[in-house]
């Protein structure tokens, strides 16, 4: 494994894209062991959740605790003992459009539940309440490039705390009128449990840091697609890396002129 | 964590513009709080209103970022010289060198509240000239300061409500201590929107008078406005005088959304987790710039927390009487207060509160007096239980 300073062991995964409901799905289609066909994201229900905030969830926060529950059933973790890292380059678009509409009118007598489900670590918030982890929980966005940005302070929280961090980046659709100014397309996200140590449980070493070279593509048009118009994708040259199971570097989109170069060492 | 320089650093709030300002009014015991008067709202409240941000015009290059927040960022980015020192670091570092690592709760919502009003009557589009990327999303501040200064490394915006702007100090001391970067502009910068007065206000969170920060008969907050941004560098050598970040500590209350867990656990996971990354015991802290919202049940849980690990023998203040609750820009902007404490010698008071509450048994102070401080602590602590304690010393 490399010396670079930003460097992990990665643990577990957890994947929903459209399409392609968890990892094994899309671990099958990096691999071109089976075709992509384009469906509407699932999102399972979060029966974690107490049943009040269940029934209320909303689509960000289905999302982003089945991707961190995949990732940490994987390595077989507790989620309650875990860091997290939750980035996102929007927060709950439907409830923001339901706000501002309502803002735009008369009756300003916003919901309660609505006005505190429209923070950006509204997901962060309910996966502490759904898992009871007390551990520090970073929520961070940087538009397009926030899968790198959170890549960026989970692999810096491991290197410095020596601790498992998990990282959830994910993306949910705003409805129209908002939509046209923002067209992500549906629910969409990567988690990844990083350890500071290797165990039996270790699927692979990775160690980031920048680059001026361009992001790596994917040769099918439709997983391009998904990479290029929703940002948690944008790590979709590094998960067929991992689903190939080969070594290398793989380059990832961040905030031009800076990329991300990423070295892969599978276990 | 190894301690790092606040080379710069400036606030910009109801108090006005900068540090002289800032400190004339807090050492005053002043509050810029007035009755809400903000464009259409109508809620029976007092707020923190900045002065003269839609006279701002940005830098004709980045005008499509002109929405309130960007004002206000720029604003408070050429305040206090801060700016020159950020290009000089620049010009030390190189572009890819110095990160910026911002805070904010809702960054540019107010220009979507804005274009919602201007939808086409029959199409329900948004207008032609509203750009969401550009002011709206969480990111535009940290995006357009990136392009003010023609930086060409990490950025990002921590939006983890009103501890935003406390946690990009961690955040950016970890990248700089790996090296990865070797100076960041870090800060946070929050404005007045109807979602949050509205928002506030609909969980009966606000109060109809200027907010008592700890008092027996707080009844709520004062909804702010603010910009704060400090320049942290490594620090071989610190001049004396200078300030430094000591330590940083950050937790989850995994409780509630909306409110804090009632023994202040998770508060105190965070100063706890602090003192630890400084190397220091709660004896070491000479004054505590609490979270201090004036919530009854804000306040209660953190004075518990606050209780549990140092007693009654630090003095503390909230500033939120002075400031308004500046929301994801409280952390940085009470960092700035935190370095004036220090530099200055003179420990803030708490305009707007009386009587502190008597059932909360620590050591608050209401009037600014002046005391040799060495090391500070500030909590900021958010909804969804998102707390951070930041620790800050003054080099001997």
């Amino acid at each position: 494994m490399s010396a670079a300073p930003l460097a992990a062991w990665i643990e577990g995964i957890g994947f929903i894209a459209p399409g392609l409901p968890d990892w094994p799905s899309a671990r099958a289609v990096l691999r071109g062991e089976q075709p992509y066909t384009a469906a509407p994201s699932v999102l399972p229900a979060p029966t974690l959740l107490p049943p009040a905030e269940r029934r209320r969830a909303s689509r960000v926060v289905k999302l982003s605790l089945a991707l961190g529950l995949e990732a940490v059933a994987h390595a077989g973790a507790d989620a309650a003992t875990l860091a997290t890292v939750f980035s996102a380059s929007g927060a709950d678009g439907h409830n923001c459009h339901a706000l501002c509409e309502q803002l735009a009118t008369d009756d300003r007598q916003i919901s309660p539940t609505r006005f505190h489900n429209s923070v950006h670590n509204a997901a962060a918030g309910y996966w502490g309440i759904a898992t009871g982890a007390m551990a520090p929980c970073q929520v961070l966005c940087a538009y397009d490039a926030s899968f790198g940005a959170g890549l960026l302070d989970a692999l810096a929280q491991v290197a410095l705390a020596r601790q498992p961090v998990l990282l959830i980046a994910y993306d949910s659709e705003y409805p129209e009128p908002l939509h046209a100014k923002r067209p992500v397309p549906d629910c969409a996200g990567v988690a990844l449990l990083l350890t500071p140590e290797r165990s039996p449980c270790t699927l692979a070493a990775i160690g980031a840091g920048a680059t001026a070279d361009a992001a790596e593509s994917l040769a099918d048009a439709e997983l391009e697609a998904l990479r290029t118009s929703i940002p948690a994708l944008r790590a979709l040259p590094l998960l067929q890396r991992l689903a190939a199971g080969d070594a290398g570097r793989v380059g990832l989109d961040y905030l031009a002129p800076m990329q991300l170069n990423v070295q892969v060492e599978p276990c | 964590m190894t301690p790092l320089l606040l080379s710069a650093y400036t606030a910009t709030t109801c108090l006005g513009r900068g540090l002289d300002a800032t400190r004339l009014a807090l050492r005053a015991g002043r509050s810029g709080l007035a009755r809400c008067a903000f464009e259409t709202v109508e809620l029976d409240t007092w707020i923190g209103e900045v002065a003269g941000v839609d006279d701002e015009t940005l830098p004709a290059a980045l005008a499509d970022y002109d929405c309130r927040n960007n004002r206000l960022t720029w604003m408070g980015l050429e305040t206090d010289g801060f700016g020159d020192r950020v290009r000089e670091a620049v010009a030390r570092y190189g572009r890819a060198r110095v990160g910026v690592f911002l805070g904010t709760s809702t960054s540019g919502i107010l220009q979507t509240e804005l274009a919602y009003r201007r939808r086409d009557p029959a199409t329900g589009a948004l207008p032609a000239d509203f750009n969401y990327r550009t002011t709206h999303n969480s990111f535009s501040l940290a995006e357009f300061t990136r392009a003010y200064f023609g930086l060409e490394g990490m950025a990002m915006t921590i939006s983890t409500a009103c501890s935003s702007s406390a946690k990009v100090f961690a955040a950016a001391a970890r990248q700089i201590e790996l090296g990865l970067i070797d100076a960041a502009v870090v800060g946070g910068v929050d404005t007045l929107c109807l979602t949050t007065l509205y928002g506030f206000a609909s969980l009966q969170l606000t109060s109809p008078r200027p907010c008592r920060p700890y008092d027996a008969a707080r009844d709520g907050i004062s909804i702010g406005e603010g910009a704060g941004f400090a320049l942290l560098e490594r620090a071989p050598a610190p001049p004396p005088g200078a300030v430094l970040l000591l330590g940083a500590g950050e937790s989850s209350d995994a409780y509630h959304m909306s409110s804090p867990h009632p023994e202040g656990l998770g508060a105190k996971r965070a100063m706890e987790a602090a003192l630890k990354s400084a190397g220091l015991a709660p004896a070491d802290i000479d004054y505590i710039n609490l979270h201090g919202t004036a919530t009854p049940a804000n306040d209660a849980a953190e004075g518990r927390a606050v209780a549990a690990l140092f007693g009654d023998r630090v003095p503390c203040s909230s500033t939120k009487g002075a400031t308004g609750h500046t929301l994801g820009a409280a952390g940085a902007v009470e960092a700035a207060i935190c370095a004036l404490a220090l530099t200055d010698g003179v420990l803030p008071g708490s305009p707007g509160t009386a009587a502190p509450d008597p059932a909360i048994p620590i050591g608050y102070v209401i009037e600014s007096r002046a005391a040799a401080l060495r090391r500070v602590l500030s909590n900021s602590f958010g909804f969804g239980g998102s707390n951070c304690s930041l620790i800050f010393g003054v080099a001997a």
